[in-house]
């Protein structure tokens, strides 16, 4: 049995064959519009953003590499060592090795310290639930981005270099920019 | 009457040609990386990119960096390949595309410290026809190339790039034949110098048109670059190729490019000539390259907006429209010299 079309029949429009002097008349004239597309891109110059040099300013709230923070009046570290943050990391890569402190060697604002505070970042995947888990805003998310290394145990970043100011600091956008 | 086959204009003793052909020489390796810096560049800003610009001040030493790389990479041949033709093949390519370059005009007889001395390679009687004969030669270095590398993506590019450059060879003459019958000669000097009162380009539009068109094809550039169709034949005839050899099929292209860019200034666009003034002889030259330039600028200006045609779309327009457009042309214009002479 043959398939007769009823009246939802659909009429295709089909493009103008490439016929031979019709063909290469609209052929010419397309070329030349196409000449005058492009050479209006060559006026308006390059966009490309020549990356070293220049940088694409982050967000606000871009995830780049993890920043402790001390606090500003006091110069204590925020962090006291409770591992939280440990806890809530899916990848598992940082490492707390907490400390009591003492009258003499007083490090963080609270009982204990983090003695050894270690990120991997080759690990890390920079969810930010660590952020999240911080009771005190000890760890936040910074702004770098730029964490290649030339061996794996570089990329672990101990708790002076978390501490630290970043060596250059990302350019940075507002919000809704 | 003279038994030679070609009737050579001398202005000058033998030493000075040879100092000329070391010269323009000398002048085509000089200006093949220009023309390469200046196409990758413009191809950039087209793309709005910025193109090369880490190799030297805005990547100047581009193409020094390019000949470096190809100058120290390992010879490599491939074990099907056919050894001595393969070698040879790019040779023939470098040889003829260099050997028709030496014909372009870039200016008249000048007189350099007392020496008259014409400001071309040589000044044929039959200037044409020598371009083509290099230009049919020429394809015996794509086909070599491609038939001795003993692949089949090289053996498809050589042959697309046969089948294509003779069909296009036949408009590209016929649309010179116009301007040949206006002239009344086939020296090119001679061409140049009919064209002081007005540049063919104006009553030979569409022989221009034919002929800048046809010349895409010639040169394998885009919109016509079948013969090397990145996507679909690797690289085309010179898939095997590699190092100096490649170096070698990539000088000749460009080389190519700069001998029909000179041919179309010579048969259209005046030469040496320029309108209303008269500069003195030794702008002449630099007259020619800047009007070569443009049309390096135009070869580049249609690669970024043009895609590649299929194949049987390159056969059907260049034997169903640019042929019989070229022979109404041709026919046309000696009418029209017969009812003016």
């Amino acid at each position: 049995m043959t398939w007769t079309p009823g009246d939802e029949m659909l009429v295709v429009q089909r493009a103008p064959q490439p016929g031979a002097a019709g063909g290469t008349y609209r052929a010419f004239g397309e070329t030349l519009r196409g000449l005058k597309t492009t050479m209006a891109r060559l006026f308006e110059g390059a966009k490309t953003i020549s990356y070293p040099e220049e940088k694409v300013p982050v967000y606000p709230r871009f995830r780049g590499r993890h920043r402790l923070h001390r606090f500003e009046d006091t110069g204590l570290e925020k962090c006291v060592g409770c591992s939280l943050c440990a806890a809530a990391c899916p990848a598992d890569c940082i490492r707390v090795v907490a400390a009591e402190n003492t009258p003499e060697n007083r490090v963080s604002a609270g009982e204990r310290y983090a003695a050894v505070y270690e990120i991997n970042l080759a690990r890390c995947i920079f969810c930010g639930y660590c952020e999240v888990a911080c009771p005190f805003d000890a760890i936040t998310m910074g702004h770098d981005y730029e964490m290649s290394a030339y061996n794996r145990t570089d990329l672990i970043f101990t708790k002076e270099m978390l501490l630290d100011e970043p060596l250059e600091r990302t350019p940075l956008r507002n919000e809704g920019e | 009457m003279s038994h030679t086959i070609a009737a050579i204009g001398y202005a000058e003793p033998w030493y000075i040609q040879i100092i000329k052909s070391v010269v323009l020489f000398l002048l085509a390796v000089q200006i093949v990386p220009v023309v390469l810096l200046a196409e990758r560049k413009l191809l950039g800003r087209f793309q709005h990119r910025y193109g090369p610009n880490r190799v030297g001040p805005f990547g100047l030493a581009q193409p020094l960096a390019d000949i470096i790389k190809l100058a120290t990479k390992e010879p490599f041949q491939p074990s099907t390949a056919v050894g001595f033709l393969y070698a040879l093949a790019p040779v023939i390519s470098l040889l003829t595309a260099l050997a028709a370059f030496a014909i372009l005009p870039f200016g008249d007889v000048a007189n350099i410290f007392g020496q008259e001395v014409g400001l071309y390679g040589l000044d044929v009687g039959i200037g044409v026809l020598y371009v083509f004969a290099f230009g049919a030669i020429a394809f015996y270095g794509l086909m070599l190339g491609g038939w001795a590398s003993g692949s089949k993506y090289s053996f498809l590019g050589a042959m697309r790039a046969a089948a294509q450059l003779i069909s296009y060879e036949v408009a590209m003459a016929l649309s010179l034949v116009g301007v040949l019958m206006t002239a009344g000669t086939l020296s090119l000097t001679g061409i140049v110098e009919a064209q002081s009162g007005m540049w063919y380009v104006v009553p030979q539009f569409v022989g221009f048109l034919i002929f800048v068109t046809a010349a895409f094809a010639e040169t394998n550039r885009a919109p016509f670059d079948l013969p090397e169709a990145d996507a679909e034949l690797v690289a085309g005839y010179n898939t095997e190729y590699g190092g100096s050899k490649f170096a070698a099929y990539f000088f000749a292209e460009y080389v190519n490019i700069l001998v029909v860019s000179g041919i179309a200034v010579t048969m259209f666009l005046g030469g040496w000539q320029l309108p209303l003034v008269d500069p003195p002889g030794f702008v002449d030259p630099f007259v020619v390259l800047g009007k070569i330039f443009v049309f390096v600028f135009l070869f580049v200006w249609i690669r970024a907006t043009l895609p590649r045609l299929r194949y049987d779309q390159l056969m059907s327009f260049g034997w169903k429209v640019l042929l019989p457009l070229a022979t109404a042309n041709a026919l046309v214009t000696a009418v029209v010299v017969v009812a003016v002479s």
